[in-house]
């Protein structure tokens, strides 16, 4: 008997095999086709986009499951050059949750829904008896305006550059942990936020952009896979150029983590063409979501549908898709 | 702990400078070379380095890595990771073990599948949590479910010393600790072995010492370097191997002073040796059966020992790879993982059949993480 596993929630491997072997085969058609971060509706005029959360802890460094869940949806919009205007929001409580919590999830719903500009237009709540769900899940889903036509996984291309926004692996890193109940004395939090008023910044620039997604689960390591198959390119990214924070580097170093497949929550990568790129990392770079960006690397004809990670000494691997649970090391 | 102490522990042993020009170093001393080398590394750590940051496309022509059978649950029995599964699925029993081991499939699925199915399985970072869950749950058992070389024996001893003098009673234990020099000693001994000079575990001699490798040197004839993980480590190890050919030594050499003594931990050798003894025979996955390789507990314990206590669950058949598996090639290096027909295709990390497959530190799983980039 097949049964589904946490792994087919990972974001990588057995995820999208999930999502294909399955929701694509049967919900099958060609705005689902293009596997963006939102789907892009009516003449390209809007874009549309759901997402459901659960975390654990609720409440962690750098975040809770309100911000959270304005956040994930937001930035979906965002990445596909929308501005995020209306959301609706389902909640799942289980019974004996408390009033004050749920409150403090909803002030920071809302808070985080001003920086986007947008509201909440309609809702849902279900009380479920206890047992049933892990104290509260979420679900928000959302349309945006679109401000700038033609993001798309698709269609990047040879010498485009890879620029990320920030450091990465926060998040991931962060919330394993909390959940984990390890005491670490370091400033690591979730980058947990919204990137709208980056992506903003960006289009009233005129930058081109050519593809942009923002590294949730499978981390970076997810995005760029997804492009070099989805665009048919080869990715070569320079391992010593990717930001990663003195924090997360010492979390992966303990555990045994790979901090490209660790999961953002505001954190993105852009492709532009290299004419763009000054540009767009002098932007990216006034912002303080942003400010750490880096060109990471660039778009080859060397191995189609594979990201390469090079050294500076010399050496280079592929940057695999994440597979399996998140489990430490003990060697 | 600070992460300030943390990245001084490797920053300076993966400086791109310091490769460049120990790879330069190896290149004249492999020029000098009469033959070609073959250098296993036993331990997974270690081919998880060297696959991982590239080094193998760093090496001259005539330096050939072998990939050694030093990942514990890879070359764990089916029937074993069996144990753990039947027992996970007992409804008054919480399973606890390290990471590694929560994938690996058995005949009947992984602990991961066991869970889907409502098995309580935990993963520890160290084997002392098991106290505190043992405390949390008075009504179940919490068996833990060891595995590991010498480098976590300590910490499986360390354990029932706590549960015997706490007097705890509901924490048992399944051993499958395992020992290094000896499946060492069999590739050697195997027809088709290429293997000319070992780099040895660091993390297995901070605890055994270096002396347990000396009659590699001394009755075999092959050299070993006790080597530490990162790039510079293995590099620095391989410069010392590759002089004592030209050199026409053959000794045992520590290159990870920084925590290696010839003896090791006295301490924790004398409490592994109070709970542990040897096995007369232990089967490997890919190997086959080896003399006195592995742990189990003495019998004054026997009152802790999940595996006799449940002994009419566990099966003890023995249960093969597939056929077309070539894992006990691999490990004696007469054959690279892409030269299996079941490599990346019928045998892949998320579904492996074969013992290198299995952890990331297996040959098979790093060279599928990390590519063959050479």
């Amino acid at each position: 008997m097949k049964t589904i596993g946490l792994a087919h929630g990972n974001g990588g491997e057995e995820n999208g095999r999930l999502i294909e072997e399955l929701f694509y085969r049967h919900f099958q058609n060609e705005i689902l086709q293009q596997a963006e971060d939102a789907a892009v509706i009516e003449e390209g005029k809007l874009a549309f986009t759901t997402d459901s959360f659960t975390v654990t802890p609720l409440f962690f460094r750098g975040g809770d499951i309100g911000k959270l869940s304005i956040c994930g949806t937001c930035n979906d919009l965002a990445m596909m050059g929308a501005k995020p205007k209306y959301l609706t929001c389902a909640v799942i409580i289980e019974e004996g949750f408390e009033l004050s919590e749920l409150e403090k999830i909803v002030l920071s719903m809302k808070s985080e829904l001003e920086k986007n500009g947008a509201v909440i237009v309609s809702g849902d709540t279900k009380v479920v008896p206890k047992g049933s769900v892990d104290r509260i899940f979420i679900n928000t889903t959302g349309i945006g305006e679109i401000r700038y036509r033609g993001i798309s996984s698709n269609r990047i291309s040879q010498s485009d550059l890879i620029i990320v926004s920030d450091t990465i692996g926060r998040h991931g890193a962060s919330i394993f942990l909390e959940r984990e109940g390890m005491e670490f004395s370091t400033a690591l939090e979730s980058d947990c936020r919204s990137l709208w008023p980056v992506v903003e910044k960006l289009i009233e620039a005129k930058i081109e952009i050519k593809a942009m997604r923002d590294a949730t689960r499978g981390g970076v390591a997810a995005v760029l896979n997804e492009w070099a198959r989805q665009s048919d390119i080869c990715i070569e990214v320079q391992e010593e150029k990717v930001p990663i924070s003195r924090e997360v580097k010492g979390v992966c170093e303990l555990l045994g983590f790979e901090p490209f497949t660790l999961a953002n929550e505001g954190t993105f990568l852009i492709a532009v063409e290299p004419k763009d790129a000054p540009k767009t990392l002098e932007v990216l770079r006034s912002m303080e979501a942003s400010s750490m960006a880096e060109i990471i690397g660039e778009v080859t004809a060397g191995y189609p549908q594979k990201v390469l990670l090079k050294t500076p000494y010399g050496t280079s691997r592929f940057l695999e898709l994440p597979s399996g649970e998140l489990l430490p090391r003990i060697c | 702990m600070g992460s300030l102490a943390l990245k001084d522990l490797y920053e300076g042993f993966r400086d791109p400078k310091t490769i460049r020009a120990l790879v330069k170093r190896i290149g004249i001393e492999a020029e000098k070379l009469e033959r070609d080398i073959h250098i296993m590394e036993v331990c997974g750590g270690h081919t998880h380095s060297i696959v991982k940051y590239g080094l193998h496309q760093l090496m001259p022509q005539n330096i050939h890595f072998i990939h050694g059978p030093g990942c514990p649950v890879c070359v764990l029995p089916k029937e074993r990771i069996d144990h753990a599964y039947r027992l996970a699925m007992q409804r008054d029993v919480i399973l606890v073990t390290l990471g590694d081991m929560i994938k690996v499939p058995g005949s009947k699925g992984s602990l991961q599948d066991a869970r889907a199915k409502g098995a309580d399985v935990r993963y520890l970072y160290s084997p002392l949590d098991t106290l505190k869950i043992a405390k949390e749950n008075p009504d179940k058992k919490i068996i833990f479910f060891a595995i590991g070389f010498e480098t976590t024996t300590p910490m499986s001893a360390a354990l029932i010393q706590h549960v015997i003098d706490e007097g705890i009673e509901n924490i048992l234990f399944h051993i499958n600790h395992i020992s290094v020099p000896e499946p060492m000693k069999v590739l050697l001994d195997a027809k088709r072995s290429k293997i000319d000079a070992f780099i040895g575990p660091s993390h297995v001699s901070v605890i055994s010492g270096a002396n347990i490798y000396e009659e590699f040197p001394n009755d075999y004839h092959t050299p070993v370097v006790v080597c530490g993980f990162e790039p510079v480590d293995i590099l620095e190890g391989l410069l010392m191997l590759l002089k004592q050919f030209n050199e026409k030594r053959c000794e045992l050499e520590i290159e990870y002073t920084r925590s290696v003594t010839p003896e090791g931990n006295l301490v924790a050798q004398k409490l592994m040796d109070r709970f542990f003894e040897k096995r007369t025979h232990f089967r490997w996955r890919g190997i086959g059966d080896i003399a006195q390789s592995a742990l189990q507990l003495r019998e004054e314990f026997a009152y802790l020992d999940a595996e006799r206590i449940y002994s009419d669950l566990l099966p003890n058949r023995e249960i093969d790879d597939h056929k077309q598996c070539i894992c006990g090639e691999i490990l004696m290096g007469a054959a690279k993982p892409v030269e299996c027909r079941l490599f990346g295709n019928a045998c892949t990390p998320s579904s492996p059949l074969g013992s290198c497959m299995v952890s990331s530190e297996g040959a098979c799983a790093a060279y599928y993480r990390y590519g063959n980039m050479r």
